[in-house]
């Protein structure tokens, strides 16, 4: 445990926590946290969730005056599908009724059906993550295959675990390609060194990286995890984050029913999905979901037996993961305003993920791929001689140093790349897109600012 | 849950995932709060949705889990208000909002909301929201007779549970680590010994004795540990008990502190039931106050105090809240904890504003103090009464004995079940107080844990139940027990 390590809320996040308590203007695009930032949540689904809390108010007037009569009618609807209400433990799963709206909203995504009984929601879909390694990690030969740069959830989970992490590395100048050849590989060298390699991880969109993959790219992922008789876990949290049109988002699950054949009834594949992302965002109240495909039942079992041990998902989470997948319809009272709040919200990220990718590319020495999805900006930075040296001296990673320096200079709080991982003698760091518009030029222009005073103190 | 057998899938050997190659902890945790009894419980319950007929009537009486909002328990007023708006703040902008809404509602979740950037939809700091930590600081400051509580040293939680397997992912480094753990114990315990490789070292509960905790007989259990190589790395101790009902006394507790301090074990106190007291006489005495009040002699003591709202007379179970206090950890650890906490980011923020209204409820004076308190008074009148009324009708049959539920939720009578039964149990391969369990579940509809589920002292068996079934329905309970437990002794009285 003492060697786990989580950067997103390491050493920059604690040193912008104790200025800020100091008095300074922290801008944190450290993390995720898009309400945190100011995005509102959506309408409805918060009406719901209100009177699903409370579902006295549905006997009073005044509120059954406020409230639009679909958001009502679902809150009522809503309380049948967690008997007790929301007060109560549910299946350890969570609630039955749920997630056959889990699982019809994903054979309509998808065209092809899902099984309610081999879907599992959790308090956010890091749970379910760590989960499933849990299942797959015996002792430290059992490795697992995770994309450089990574969401570090899965470095620190395996590390917990007491498992391996075997690298395969995303290629910067490609667009943060992935190479089946370089994935059998490293499995080849995994398996030279004793290592029984349990599964593969990949995450679309990226997290850092931001990169969409295309769905020739998730059929080779496929096919090659089916080979080599890998665990595939998608990591699917940021599909409805995508902001260009020519990678549209594709599941993994779609793409395997497509291949048909043995492998579509052999390839095991696990999908993560959650609440805190899209343009939903409620990462505080915790709710996601995994679907498990050709799972062993005995170890569906186990995975069951695992999540009876915490009772239950937390229920306004099943809510929202509710409310997420099974929405307003055309026609119903809140579905125009659903559905522009949604497009406002989209419209915008689109619009931050362009303005920092700019913002970055003006940058001297600073190369920057295009935000295509999820919620990030993952810049290359190329810092002189001079700063690599001072980082040394000050005993920190370069990147560390230069996000250490941004920070004090304008109190805008990053995460270095070395939290995520990178191509050695590359540096990163991770940015978010989630400053509100009002503010996202200020922290471009501060930002700015440093940069050219950085690189020309470190000439 | 049903588990098909998929036959194609099971035909496979070499499957990449499988009971063959999944973790060994994984394999070995056990949780039977919710394994086989139950899970054929909601099969029974899926064939009677179908209309099929069984003999007992129309319902599945779950019996088996502290659940009281599922049985009819009504939540408190207060909180769920509060909740509401924290979650839709819109409705404050109502113009009649304080018609619909008392005053001190209002103010509440105002304050929560203008403390929590992103109110309920954001991620809050990893150990929890400030305004939070500081409402249970101040709460725990006023139920230990104003001995301060410091925000810093809390830790919100999604429910006790996972502060459980928190602290015990710290602790253990490997299996000759060892964790002394009452039997019986709420399962968690067991189960989470098991995923992380530690081990469980037994201290048995008096039962004789109102399942007294006995200081010699951990001290016992600790030197033999220690003789075999072991570290005991901490003692856990559940007041009011789980499965036991049994409330310590202060001087039981003082001893407790003493005993941890002289061996170096850090304190674990479960204390999620302190709000679930039911006989006169017993009252509940934190173990932080009790420490604190030693004095010098309990300076050193490391202590973990773990408390929930899924429990007392709030029982918001599905919410999934709660908190950890922690006293004496070193800094260094702390810095361990925090970082541990911050990958899950953090619990879910309904349940630490849940928890914070918890630890500061309306006061006496407040709009909705009249009510509130109201509200707590007949729930715990109630409780009481159930108590009373099941280990009354428990202690009325044939060879079961039950102490008293001074306090939890549970009552945990003994079963003396005739040879017969007992070879019946062998041949169908389970012990024996699993198989009264299931023929009770067949034939009556009540789920129940049985005994071996807790752990229990060798050759004794027992079975949990709630004390949660509605009044109203607490006499068919007992009518239905009653008549096939007399029924069952009679059929393995007589075979031999």
């Amino acid at each position: 445990m003492r060697s786990t390590v989580y950067a997103v809320r390491g050493e920059l996040m604690q040193r912008g926590e104790e200025l800020r308590k100091a008095g300074r203007e922290i801008i944190f695009t450290n993390i995720g946290n898009p309400q945190a930032l100011g995005q509102k949540p959506l309408s409805f689904n918060r009406q719901v969730q209100a009177l699903v809390n409370a579902p006295f108010l549905l006997e009073n007037e005044r509120i059954i005056a406020e409230f639009p009569e679909d958001a009502i009618a679902r809150a009522r609807e809503m309380l049948t599908k967690l008997p007790g209400g929301v007060g109560a433990y549910q299946d350890s799963r969570g609630s039955p009724a749920i997630r056959q709206e889990i699982a019809d909203f994903l054979q309509h995504r998808d065209g092809y059906p899902s099984n309610a009984e081999h879907i599992f929601m959790t308090d956010g879909a890091s749970p379910a993550v760590r989960m499933c390694l849990q299942a797959l990690i015996r002792d430290s030969r059992d490795a697992i295959l995770v994309p450089i740069p990574q969401y570090p959830l899965y470095s620190a989970s395996i590390q917990l675990l007491g498992g391996s992490l075997l690298p395969y590395h995303l290629k910067e100048e490609s667009g943060w390609s992935m190479n089946v050849e370089d994935l059998r590989n490293q499995v080849r060298l995994g398996r030279d060194n004793g290592m029984a390699v349990r599964a593969l991880v990949f995450i679309n969109p990226g997290n850092p990286t931001g990169q969409c993959l295309s769905y020739q790219n998730l059929k080779d992922l496929i096919e090659f995890a089916a080979e080599e008789k890998l665990v595939l876990m998608a990591d699917e949290v940021y599909q409805t984050n995508i902001y260009q049109d020519e990678l549209p988002f594709v599941s993994a699950k779609r793409v395997l029913r497509d291949i048909g054949g043995s492998v579509a009834d052999e390839l095991e594949l696990i999908s993560f999905h959650t609440i805190s992302k899209g343009v939903i965002g409620e990462c505080g109240l915790r709710g996601g979901y995994m679907e498990l495909v050709n799972i062993h039942p005995e170890v569906i079992g186990e995975m069951y037996k695992i999540a009876s041990i915490n009772l239950s998902p937390n229920t306004m989470g099943q809510v929202s993961i509710s409310l997420m997948v099974n929405e307003p319809k055309p026609g119903d009272t809140s579905y125009e305003k659903h559905v522009e709040e949604k497009g406002t919200t989209l419209a915008s990220l689109i619009r931050r993920a362009h303005i920092m990718t700019d913002g970055f590319n003006k940058l001297e020495g600073v190369t920057c791929n295009f935000t295509e999805g999820a919620m990030y900006s993952f810049p290359r930075i190329r810092l002189p001689p001079k700063a690599i040296q001072a980082a040394k001296e000050a005993g920190k990673p370069a990147d560390t140093f230069y996000c250490l320096a941004l920070l004090e200079a304008t109190g805008i709080s990053t995460v270095p790349g070395s939290g995520f991982g990178q191509e050695e003698g590359t540096l990163h760091l991770r940015t978010t897109i989630l400053p509100p518009e009002n503010s996202i030029k200020e922290v471009i222009a501060r930002l700015t600012k440093f940069h050219e005073e950085f690189m020309d103190k470190y000439r | 849950m049903t588990v098909s057998t998929d036959e194609a899938l099971a035909k496979s050997d070499a499957f990449p995932l499988s009971e063959k190659n999944i973790s060994a902890q994984v394999r070995a945790a056990q949780y039977a709060v919710r394994g086989e009894i139950v899970i054929r419980a909601g099969e029974l319950e899926e064939e009677l949705k179908k209309g099929k007929k069984l003999p007992y009537g129309d319902s599945i009486l779950y019996c088996n889990i502290g659940n009281p909002q599922q049985l009819g328990q009504v939540p408190i007023t207060f909180f769920r208000q509060v909740l509401a708006l924290c979650d839709y703040p819109e409705m404050m902008a109502n113009p009649h909002a304080d018609k619909i809404f008392p005053k001190d509602v209002l103010k509440r979740a105002k304050e929560y909301l203008a403390a929590i950037p992103g109110g309920t939809g954001a991620y809050t700091s990893s150990q929890g929201a400030p305004i939070c930590r500081e409402h249970v600081a101040a709460g725990i400051t006023h139920r230990d007779h104003g001995i301060k509580s410091d925000p810093g040293n809390i830790f919100m939680s999604d429910g006790a549970s996972q502060s459980v397997h928190t602290i015990l992912r710290m602790l253990l480094r490997g299996t000759q680590d060892a964790v002394l753990t009452p039997i019986p114990q709420y399962p968690l315990y067991s189960a989470a010994l098991a995923l992380y490789n530690g081990t469980l070292l037994p201290y048995y509960l008096d039962e004789q004795n109102q399942w007294a905790l006995r200081l010699d007989e951990c001290k016992s259990q600790v030197d033999k540990a220690r003789s075999e190589g072991q570290n005991v790395r901490a003692l856990i101790v559940i007041n009011p008990g789980n499965p036991t009902g049994s409330v310590l006394s202060e001087e039981n507790q003082k001893e407790i502190v003493k005993f941890c301090v002289r061996e170096s074990l850090v304190l674990l106190a479960d204390e999620v039931y302190q709000d679930n007291i039911y006989i006169a006489g017993k009252t509940f005495h934190s173990f932080k106050r009790v420490a604190v009040e030693l004095g010098k002699e309990a300076e050193q003591l490391v202590l973990v105090s773990m408390h929930s709202i899924s429990k007392g007379f709030y029982g918001e179970c599905g919410r999934r809240g709660g908190y950890m206090e922690i006293i004496n950890l070193p800094a260094d650890v702390k810095a361990q904890l925090i970082k541990l906490s911050s990958i899950n980011l953090c619990s879910n923020v309904n349940g630490q504003i849940c928890t914070a209204m918890m630890m500061n409820p309306p006061k006496e004076g407040e709009e909705s103090y009249e009510l509130f308190a109201k509200e707590r008074q007949g729930l715990l009148d109630s409780l009481k009464r159930r108590a009373k009324l099941l280990v009354t009708a428990l202690n009325k049959l044939e060879g079961v004995t039950c102490n008293e539920a001074e306090g939890a939720l549970y009552a945990m009578p003994q079963l003396k079940l005739p040879a017969g039964a007992a070879k019946a149990a062998e041949e169908s391969g389970k012990p024996v107080d699993f198989f009264y369990c299931k023929a009770l579940l067949e034939s009556t509809g009540i789920v129940t844990v049985p005994g071996s589920g807790f752990k229990q002292a060798e050759n004794t068996y027992h079975f949990r139940t709630t004390i949660l079934p509605p009044e109203d329905q607490i006499e068919e309970v007992t009518e239905r027990l009653s008549k096939f437990h007399a029924e069952f002794m009679k059929k393995y009285s007589n075979s031999s």
